[in-house]
């Protein structure tokens, strides 16, 4: 428990510095959810690599492009993509939750209240949401 | 016999311990005691030894600062009936991060090193003659900058942020918040200075946004916003001289 040590002398303390160990976002809940939103990014960098690969199997020819169709509708592929789905619907919802803090809006000198803000993040993820849709649905009619 | 209530403190005494232990003590388990009020108990009854710093006992002073419960907690302001049902004795440490000095008294020279850094006061490149009267404010002015001003430097987002103790260097929040306090004054002028101390290597950039810090403060003044905000403005300070290198601050 203690042991006597020589460092200490009354006019010159002896402070403890305590260490941080690697594992202390699991220590709380609190810090684990802000680890899982920091992680997401991993979730758009598949989907990301993801476009990608479609595009160089695009340039490589029809061969190479249905054998990335094919491997994109694997049990695999669909089940990785579900997880990223998962997690960046994650990212988007807790982002709009926060971005009220560090968007700071003004009009006629009052500041917007934080549901204003929030609410103009998720129309503006619904339009850009639309409009891809549309876009591919007239593409593929 | 009143009802008892177990709170398991931490101690350390230089003189004589290696590393911090814990010593359980009984309190009295009073409707309107405060941890504080718990902590004054042990120390005129029980152990006078035990150290710890407080002074106001409702929340202006921001000495009395400690984990209650792993948790960053103004003592004055936490009651022990809150903890009365749990089964385990209620845990009081020294704030998280900071450099132990005696039982739950912590270093806090680090942090007042940096608060100097950002020169938390009006800075006026030239003070207006008397004869022109006071610097005057508008209530939306006011409003500006009020809620960053409300900080009592009771460090508890530091405490909070696990930044803090990963990258000591790191400002922190209450500073980078009190540099805030001040660019969004209409009086000062200093906000070019703070702006290059605060967009160095232990700056904002360090901040990752986990919001600890606004959830634990007790004057509700969100350094997170705040460090966020400073974010956008150094980043659009940046796009601007790049753009327009002549206009330069």
């Amino acid at each position: 428990m203690s042991a006597p040590t020589t460092a200490y002398t009354r006019h010159h303390p002896r402070w403890y510095r305590r260490r941080v160990s690697v594992w202390w976002w699991l220590e709380s809940w609190r810090y684990t959810r802000f680890v899982l939103r920091e992680l997401t990014s991993l979730s758009v960098g598949f989907f990301a690599l993801v476009t990608l690969g479609l595009v160089a199997a695009l340039a490589e020819g029809p061969g190479a492009y249905a054998i990335y169709l094919h491997w994109l509708r694997s049990p695999l592929s669909i089940f990785l993509h579900c997880v990223a789905l998962f997690f960046i619907v994650y990212h988007a919802v807790t982002w709009f939750h926060l971005a009220p803090r560090a968007m700071v809006v003004r009009l006629g000198g009052q500041r917007l209240p934080d549901s204003a803000i929030i609410a103009a993040n998720y129309l503006a993820w619904f339009a850009a949401s639309g409009a891809l849709f549309w876009l591919l649905l007239r593409g593929s009619q | 016999m009143a009802e008892l209530i177990q709170l398991e403190v931490t101690r350390y005494q230089p003189e004589r311990d290696a590393a911090p232990r814990t010593e359980t003590f009984d309190v009295p388990l009073r409707d309107d005691w405060t941890v504080l009020d718990a902590l004054n108990y042990i120390k005129d009854r029980e152990d006078g030894s035990l150290a710890y710093r407080w002074s106001c006992r409702m929340g202006v002073c921001g000495s009395c600062g400690m984990m209650v419960n792993g948790y960053p907690k103004l003592t004055c302001a936490t009651f022990l009936v809150d903890y009365a049902e749990q089964r385990e004795p209620v845990r009081v440490e020294p704030l998280a991060y900071f450099p132990i000095i005696r039982d739950l008294v912590v270093d806090l020279t680090d942090f007042l090193h940096k608060l100097r850094k950002v020169k938390p006061w009006l800075v006026v490149e030239k003070e207006k003659p008397l004869a022109e009267g006071e610097y005057k404010q508008t209530p939306a002015q006011l409003e500006q900058y009020k809620q960053f001003s409300m900080c009592i430097n009771c460090l508890l987002c530091y405490a909070a942020c696990p930044v803090i103790g990963l990258e000591p260097g790191f400002l922190g929040p209450a500073v980078i918040a009190l540099a805030r306090r001040y660019n969004l004054d209409n009086r000062d002028q200093g906000a070019g200075e703070r702006l290059e101390l605060c967009t160095e290597r232990d700056g904002i950039w360090q901040c990752t946004f986990v919001g600890e810090c606004s959830k634990v403060c007790p004057k509700n003044v969100d350094p997170a916003g705040a460090i966020q905000q400073y974010k956008i403005e150094a980043a659009l300070h940046a796009l601007k001289s790049f753009l327009l290198p002549w206009s330069a601050r």
